[in-house]
């Protein structure tokens, strides 16, 4: 018996561990980097990092093959062939950065609206935002807009915060937990972590989603409903509950708008003459401000024939369309399950609700001996987000979960610092032009009625992606998803040079991609681009790079300075503020360099207010250096770590922060106090200990607004009211759309002959485009059939493996199909982002993401069929509506390739060797 | 022929939570990178860019739809390594002794200095869980992280298997079967078992948490009537509920 093999059992692991935020997707996990000879050799997650707690998902895992992938791009480019071509020639950063600012630094002086600059999975938007303003265009946004803006406007407007960044489920109370349309991906490894917290303690999960995959697999109830009514579904849960009588009285009047006294005439605020909203004091019966100490609001106040908010709901909610009965058949799920959903939600959180001793006060004066809370939480993403109707599917989902009393309660769903704020102190979007100068403001906010749209004298559009126009009003991430289209046909107005960060917009991320990829290529009677100049910015070689003029190349995440901040996307717990850094724990073995640097750069040459000193000359050497010097107002700056005397988030930044934060793992944390961890918007000691973090300057106090005002007044303004008006073409989808209370409308119709729904999904192995150059991930994922469901397989005759021909009012694609049972009867689905360019991603031409992969996208317009002046978009925030879409399907034959086929684009990088085998202590990493 | 212990003093191995693997694959590329850095040959990838990629792996997830007759289909995930089975065919079949189990912890090895890479192991085991180096040709299979499980060079809490220590849903648990009060054995003892091909005769170790029964609330319950069917009635209902309340 041979039991006698030499093993050496305890193995010199690595050289040395470098701790930084992983950037293999967005949800910035903590990592420890193994280092063995000066490379990476393991990558693991930082047991102490506060999102992810040590574990770390495939992504994560994967990163030394994307730190090492031969898609790196590696110096600067400039084209020397047809755009699309992908003829490019290496050149020099002293060439590279005066062609940009050849380029830009005329339109600053004359017209700085004419660049266009827009940034993708961009981790540093209050930076490049700073960049963008200083500047003075008002074209300047992130992929939000395209993303799951409407998820982050509705819990912004709604309740001060919104689901992933800005808040999570109380994992260590919640007993019912309630996803609603969460791709794969979203928010990988704190949902993962928490499904098995409350699948360990014997809580139950319940996924909403047409698709049972991942999350939805180990759910222990699956609500396989039809794309687009989730609302409806929401709306027929609200109205069971309400007719249960299982709703909470006591926290609406306290916490929320609900008592608060509508004006039956304006259907605006009653309020007082400091502008207060008005409610009815239940002691006193008289109507008096809503913050007066000691009162406890009406939810029942009558007041001069005004009513409150509540009333109002009531009636709305108990409408009979939103009858179970009434949206069964619509949301595909009986009567009879939506009434026994509800009932459970019911039971869990009145019957089996939490208490914590803990005293907390209100702003009110109010003390409370404990902090009650009603175990059910909810998250949801994209799948709700991303239709037309989105808004007020996101706005029907918070209004559930706060009727139920469910919010900034223990075993609800809790804030992350900065978060709770109310909408009102967000900044409003700017869009105020003076040639060499910066704009007015911020470009990016919250509108609060219709004097805040970025309109021109003239009323078009002061933004090239009409975000904040009447067209789509709330818009708070802009519409990065009309930009090209925009500008391409010149409306509203023409710009010189395109200039982006990190964005596939010539493949996954735009809609229409094969139009797209033809307005980037589109030539006028002249010979000449008409979109004259486009600047790109990417670490590898996407897509996107072959339609770009110049090339900045970017460095991967190991080789660069980051910072996630609080001024920005952080990452925050419940219980504790915190932000992160990248640093490099390599560097890079190419001419590459952090973009953030580069534009460091670029706004010192471009002469920009706060990238210059007084006398000229660059302010902040690189990115690193801003980091650390740069401050957004006294006291406060990217990184919160070590500021002060006492660490307290506020105050002089110490000359080695970045070194501080090395030192501690890459993150800086800290702590919200018990008495202020939860009913954070109304509980003094949070508001106290925000102010001392820097969170905001002064106590913030604020009710959940159920009734949303801003959306009334838009109304007002479309039934005529006021000196802001909309064009008549839009007043009656203003009027329609914007109700001040949430409803739902179908988003999805189509003409009889696409009765199809068709989805997309990111699995969780991959994140958008760049999984697909992994060599590892990409055994895991590297192929995307259109996943159909039994009854539409039986009914094409169609066997795994066969080919459909998909076709939609905008386009047709011909792509391989397989069988799943588990999904709606009515929706088809694939991966997204693994169907790749031919020449792209130093993958070889015979891959099978580059033959058999495809994307949706051709089949998906960035106009609205009924209407093509307006962008398929939701009408409220112009959210990018990519889930309305309909299809057909039709058997196509046996076919060697998807379809369309684009020719092959020449690759900037050389080809990829053919096999990999790495082992870094033998010297044989390859 | 190799023969295989009479009896191992441990019986290391994995329980794997069926109910809460949500099929993310962090198991199968922590799996990856560790095992291309530490035990033998490293974990090769043949056309790791091009048409047939064909990377090696100690671990994969499968995933199967289980379609129930009166109720909604499901999707289960299966996570598959060696099972360190206690009748492990891929030891016996072994022409050069390469494959072996270890008597102080039951763990299934290959010493790659000995395998000539015939695949025989490969063929007898009856769950796949052996592949072929595509670049070094040596047979590669799991190691239950033999190198890191005693390690001293990691911090004690890390002396797990690494794809136990980066599974995001704490689906995956390590410890020993021979101890009855051993965590994975109480697991298995409060949550049941799937039995994995028990007519072959391989006494696997690793032991597979069956997933809980799915899709329960389906009718409505009669403990929560309605209050009210109208905006008016509601109104009373709540009226006389407020002044009850004071």
């Amino acid at each position: 018996m041979k039991d006698e093999h030499k093993i050496d059992t305890s193995p010199k692991v690595s050289d040395e561990i470098r701790q930084t935020t992983c950037y293999m997707c967005a949800c910035r996990c903590g990592i420890n980097v193994h280092m063995k000879n000066g490379q990476v050799a393991y990558i693991e997650g930082n047991r102490d990092h506060p999102v992810n707690k040590g574990v770390l998902c495939a992504k994560g895992s994967a990163g030394i093959m994307q730190v090492t992938a031969p898609s790196r791009l590696r110096a600067p480019l400039k084209r020397v062939g047809p755009r699309g071509s992908g003829e490019f020639v290496e050149i020099t950063w002293d060439e590279a950065l005066h062609t940009a600012t050849d380029w830009m630094a005329p339109l600053r002086e004359t017209a700085p609206e004419k660049l266009a600059f827009f940034t993708g999975r961009d981790q540093s938007q209050s930076f490049t935002s700073l960049w963008a303003q200083m500047f003075g265009t008002p074209n300047y946004a992130a992929h939000g807009g395209f993303c799951s803006v409407n998820m982050a406007t509705a819990g912004i407007y709604t309740m001060g915060g919104a689901f992933w960044e800005f808040g999570q489920p109380d994992w260590d109370h919640t007993k019912l937990f309630m996803l609603f349309g969460v791709a794969e991906d979203h928010d990988s490894n704190p949902i993962k972590m928490g499904i098995g917290k409350i699948k360990s303690r014997g809580g139950r999960v319940i996924g909403v989603n047409p698709i049972r995959t991942g999350y939805n697999a180990v759910a222990d109830e699956w609500v396989g409903i039809t794309p687009g009514t989730d609302g409806l579904f929401i709306l027929a849960l609200i109205q069971s509950l309400i007719k249960m009588g299982k709703i909470d009285f006591d926290y609406l009047a306290r916490f929320t708008n609900a008592p608060i006294l509508i004006d039956p005439e304006t259907g605006l605020f009653m309020r007082d003459s400091d502008g207060k909203p008005l409610v009815i004091d239940r002691a006193t019966g008289n109507a008096t401000a809503f913050d007066t100490k000691g009162i406890i609001p009406d939810l029942r106040g009558h007041h001069k024939g005004a009513d409150t908010a509540f009333t109002a709901m009531i009636h709305h909610f108990m409408d009979p369309a939103n009858a179970p009965e009434a949206v069964a058949n619509r949301c595909g799920v009986s009567a009879e399950r939506i009434t026994a959903l509800a009932n459970e939600i019911a039971r869990v959180a009145f019957d089996e609700e939490v208490r914590l001793d803990q005293e907390w006060t209100d702003f009110r004066g109010h003390t409370y001996p404990q902090m009650v809370g009603r175990p059910v939480s909810f998250h949801a993403m994209r799948g709700i987000s991303a239709h037309a109707n989105g808004f007020q599917t996101c706005r029907a989902l918070h209004t559930l979960q706060i009727l139920l009393g469910a919010v900034e309660t223990p075993g609800g769903f809790r804030f992350k610092p900065p978060y709770p704020k109310p909408s009102s102190i967000h900044p409003k979007p700017h869009c105020g032009v003076t040639p060499g100068k910066p704009l007015d403001g911020p470009h990016l906010g919250f509108v609060h009625g219709p004097e805040d749209l970025c309109l021109r004298p003239d009323g078009s559009a002061a933004r090239i992606d009409k975000a904040f126009t009447w067209e789509n009003p709330m818009s708070a991430h802009g519409m990065m998803h009309m930009v090209i289209a925009n500008a391409h046909a010149g409306d509203p107005y023409k710009i010189d040079t395109l200039f982006l960060y990190m964005a596939n917009m010539a493949w996954n991320s735009s809609m229409n991609t094969a139009e797209t990829i033809k307005m980037l290529t589109d030539q006028d009677e002249n010979g000449e681009y008409v979109i004259p100049r486009i600047i790109y910015s990417d670490a590898y070689s996407s897509e996107m790079v072959a339609y770009a003029d110049l090339i900045l190349p970017d460095t991967t995440y190991l080789e660069r300075h980051d910072c996630i901040s609080l001024l920005d996307r952080p990452i925050c717990e419940a219980d504790a503020a915190a932000d992160a850094i990248r640093w490099p724990v390599i560097e890079p073995d190419r001419d590459v360099r952090g973009f953030q640097s580069v534009l460091i750069d670029l706004g010192a040459r471009l002469n920009l207010p706060n990238f210059v000193n007084e006398d000229g000359s660059q302010k902040y050497a690189d990115y690193a250096d801003y980091i650390t010097r740069h401050e957004r107002k006294p006291g406060i700056g990217p990184l919160a770590g070590w500021r002060g005397d006492n660490d307290t988030g506020r105050g002089a930044a110490p000359e080695d922060q970045i070194q501080r934060y090395i030192d501690n793992g890459g993150f800086w944390i800290k702590h919200v106090p018990e008495a202020a961890q939860y009913f954070k918007p109304w509980n003094n000691a949070y508001q106290d200990w925000a102010v001392e973090t820097g969170l905001y300057d002064a106590a913030q106090p604020y009710l959940f607004q159920l009734y949303l005002e801003p959306l009334q007044k838009f109304r007002r303004a479309a039934q005529g009211h006021g000196e802001h008006q909309p064009p008549d073409h839009l007043r009656d989808q203003i009027i329609s759309t914007m109700n001040p209370l949430p409803i739902w409308y179908d988003s999805t119709a189509a003409p009889e002959d696409f009765p199809i729904h068709a989805l997309t999904q990111r699995p969780m192995a991959m994140y958008h485009s760049w999984g697909t150059q992994n060599a590892w991930l990409r055994q895991i994922h590297g192929v995307n059939p259109l996943y159909l469901p039994t009854k539409l397989m039986q009914k094409f005759g169609f066997r795994d493996g066969d080919w459909a021909r998909v076709t939609s009012q905008n386009g047709e694609i011909t792509v391989p199909v397989a069988e799943m049972a588990a999904l709606n009867e009515n929706t088809v689905w694939t991966w997204n982002a693994i169907g790749k360019r031919k020449g792209a991603w130093a993958l070889d031409e015979t891959a099978p993401e580059a033959t058999k992969g495809f994307l949706l996208n051709h089949l998906i317009s960035e106009h609205r069929h009924s209407d093509p002046s307006l962008s398929n978009s939701d009408p409220i925030t112009g959210q990018a509506a990519w889930f309305d879409l309909r299809v057909n399907i039709a058997p196509a034959g046996p076919q060697s390739e998807s379809a369309p086929v684009f020719a092959p684009l020449k690759s900037p990088v050389p080809v990829a060797p053919k096999n990999r085998q790495r082992m870094t202590s033998k010297g044989q990493a390859s | 022929m190799t023969c295989l212990p009479q009896t191992t003093k441990k019986k290391l191995g994995l329980a794997i939570d069926l109910d809460t693997c949500v099929g993310c694959h962090a198991c199968v590329i922590s799996c990856k990178g560790w095992n291309t850095e530490n035990y033998g040959e490293p974990l090769g990838d043949a056309d790791a860019y091009g048409k047939m990629p064909n990377g090696a792996f100690l671990n994969r997830v499968h995933s199967y739809e289980v379609e129930k007759p009166d109720g909604f289909a499901q999707l289960a995930h299966f996570p598959k390594s060696c099972l360190h089975c206690e009748d492990a065919p891929c030891v016996t079949v072994c022409p050069t002794g390469a494959s072996f189990k270890r008597v102080d912890d039951g763990i299934v090895l290959v010493n790659e200095s000995d395998c000539m890479g015939c695949g025989l192991c490969a063929w007898a085991c009856p769950y796949g869980a052996r592949e072929m180096d595509p670049i070094a040709n040596v047979m590669k299979k799991c190691t239950l992280c033999v190198d890191r499980i005693y390690n001293e060079n990691l911090p004690e809490i890390d002396r797990i298997p690494s794809c136990v220590r980066t599974c995001p849903s704490g689906a995956r648990h390590f410890g020993d079967f021979a101890d009855p009060n051993s965590n994975v054995s109480k697991l298995v003892a409060e949550r049941g078992e799937i039995a994995l091909m028990p007519e072959q005769g391989t006494k696997p170790v690793n032991r597979y948490l069956p997933p809980r029964p799915k899709d329960q609330i389906s009718k409505p319950s009669v403990t929560a009537p309605d209050v009210a069917e109208t905006p008016d009635g509601f109104f009373n209902w709540l009226d006389k509920t407020l002044e009850r309340l004071g």
